[in-house]
């Protein structure tokens, strides 16, 4: 069975070069059908009720913390919040954690590679008067030594992709971590471009934060995880309050629910839990090695023959073994809306913008640029295809 | 598709002629579509309701460039009321609504664009040096 055969949008759509994974992935067939299933069978509220059906969603939705636990190698279930994706948790973290925490000597030391989601609600706090730091890097997204002495003994948190999905860097997370450990700061990892397409252990990465979205890694959208070590989730303060993260409600004041749900307040997504356990359940059958192949060979292929070609101009790493499955680039004199929309024509759908990255364009001088992202499904006739089409692009725009 | 990608628009794009600084501007609008990156800044010279000079500087796509290098064409020389009129009938053929056949033939080469109205992704980049226009004669 080829790849793609396990995704019915690519069954239903032969024609579509879907080169867009960075944004978003593709569903498999079983995570789809897991959903309709469930609503089909076993559709009840989560926490609430005796009955049958709310006992079977409670026990679906549970079941799906044990497999994300597992899956980033977690100590404890407790240790996994749900939330509708990176940019939640990531939000919950600012004001659930770093709000009540951050004193006004401070500063939080970010990567000038982040993501908007993973900027901004730092940003947000600002008027507590931390000041908020950048690590810059090179060209090709390496940090400069000197760059690590940002993190100081007045350092609360510090916080970098494991994988930039703006230049497709692999960060090393490492060298970042132990100068934080160092000081004594907080470590988080957005792992949003990681997971799915790499081995993303929280142990091993040594995070005391890591988040990421189910829906870059092949589950529905609108779930998220917000992972944290016990000791320090234990003392995050409710981002939102309301049913089912409570002890006991008085007309006054109320008592909170211990880890896990006393940070997810409200009916939850069983559904997206579901899918996600679903999607996790794909990337161990077909396995993170065997994906890795497949994307590492892909992202070869594109980017020897797109760097042969003087008229494209790529952005981010130039040993391969530090980029993830993503290649931004440019075709000379050519906007790269016109060039997506030129694609799109061709059936072919990649990303034009800045990819809510505007401060590392900034810092990279750059205003926009289109990005092709590889899944596990693609080939390299896609690849074929893409290079076919960009040159059709050419045509309308140079000749 | 390629359709929008016509002669017209990418020979606006490459020619350049209204992309150019005016001495005195007495209106100087900016246009920015974030998402895009399309950052032009449209100016004119408006003496006794009409519009003697126009011009734009600024980068961003071909369809942005060329639908303000168009636009500049049709309403230089014109009125304040003739320019008004036709970025009036411009936005409703983007929204998709009925035009009659005068008002569109009165589009002229902006006429091009009418595809936009089917590319909710870039109406944006094709309304943006009228939206500047509409800004400036307010
Ligand atoms: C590195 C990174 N972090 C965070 C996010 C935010 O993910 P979401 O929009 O699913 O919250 C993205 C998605 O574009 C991303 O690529």
């Amino acid at each position: 069975m080829l790849y793609r055969d396990y995704f019915p949008l690519l069954k239903h759509h032969p024609e579509i070069i879907y080169l867009d994974n960075a944004a978003t992935s593709q569903k498999p067939e079983s995570v789809i059908n897991e959903i309709v299933h469930y609503y089909e069978e076993h559709n009840g509220s989560p926490h609430r009720g005796a009955h049958i059906l709310s006992v079977r969603s409670t026990e679906i939705y549970e079941r799906g913390r044990d497999a994300v636990r597992d899956f980033i190698h977690a100590n404890r279930s407790e240790e996994i919040i749900f939330t509708r994706n990176a940019t939640e948790s990531l939000n919950l973290i600012a004001y659930g954690y770093v709000m009540h925490e951050i004193k006004s000597h401070q500063n939080i030391v970010l990567s000038i590679t982040n993501h908007h989601s993973n900027i901004l609600p730092f940003q947000q706090l600002k008027h507590l008067g931390f000041e908020l730091r950048y690590l810059y890097c090179d060209e090709t997204g390496q940090f400069l030594d000197s760059e690590l002495d940002k993190i100081d003994e007045n350092t609360f948190l510090v916080s970098l992709p494991i994988i930039s999905n703006g230049i497709g860097v692999i960060h090393d997370v490492k060298s970042v971590f132990d100068k934080a450990d160092a000081v004594g700061a907080i470590k988080l990892l957005d792992a949003a471009q990681g997971v799915g397409h790499m081995e993303v252990d929280v142990q091993a990465l040594n995070a005391d934060l890591l988040v990421f979205s189910g829906h870059k890694m092949f589950g529905p959208q609108g779930i998220g995880v917000l992972y944290g070590r016990y000791e320090l989730l234990d003392t995050f303060h409710p981002f939102l309050t309301g049913g089912d993260m409570i002890e006991y409600v008085t007309e006054q004041t109320s008592s909170f629910a211990p880890l896990p749900e006393r940070l997810e307040a409200g009916t939850q997504n069983v559904e997206g839990v579901l899918g996600l356990t679903k999607a996790i359940e794909f990337i161990e059958e077909i396995g993170l090695k065997n994906i890795h192949a497949v994307e590492a060979e892909l992202t070869t292929y594109a980017y020897e023959k797109m760097k042969s070609d003087d008229a494209i101009e790529i952005y981010g790493p130039t040993e391969l073994n530090h980029r993830g499955a993503l290649i931004t680039f440019n075709l000379k004199e050519v906007h790269p809306h016109d060039v997506a929309s030129i694609l799109d024509s061709h059936h072919i759908a990649i990303r034009a913008g800045h990819h809510c990255c505007q401060p590392l364009m900034h810092h990279l001088n750059l205003q926009s640029t289109c990005r092709v992202s590889f899944s596990v499904f693609n080939t390299r006739d896609d690849i074929d295809k893409l290079y076919n089409a960009i040159n059709e692009v050419k045509k309308v725009f140079y000749e | 598709m390629n359709s929008i990608y016509s002669e017209l628009i990418l020979e606006h794009n490459k020619s350049k002629h209204n992309k150019r600084e005016l001495d005195h501007p007495d209106h100087v609008e900016r246009g920015h579509n974030p998402n895009c990156g399309d950052d032009l800044t449209l100016q004119l010279i408006v003496k006794d309701n009409i519009i003697v000079d126009a011009g734009y500087i600024g980068s961003g796509c071909a369809i942005s460039q060329a639908s303000m290098s168009i636009m500049i064409d049709m309403v230089k020389g014109e009125t304040v009321a003739f320019a008004k009129e036709k970025a009036d009938i411009f936005f409703r053929m983007i929204r998709g609504e009925s035009l009659t056949e005068e008002e569109l033939e009165s589009l002229e080469d902006a006429i091009a664009f009418e595809s936009l109205n089917r590319m909710p992704a870039r109406a944006k980049c094709g309304t943006l040096g009228w939206h500047c226009l509409e800004e400036s004669l307010k």
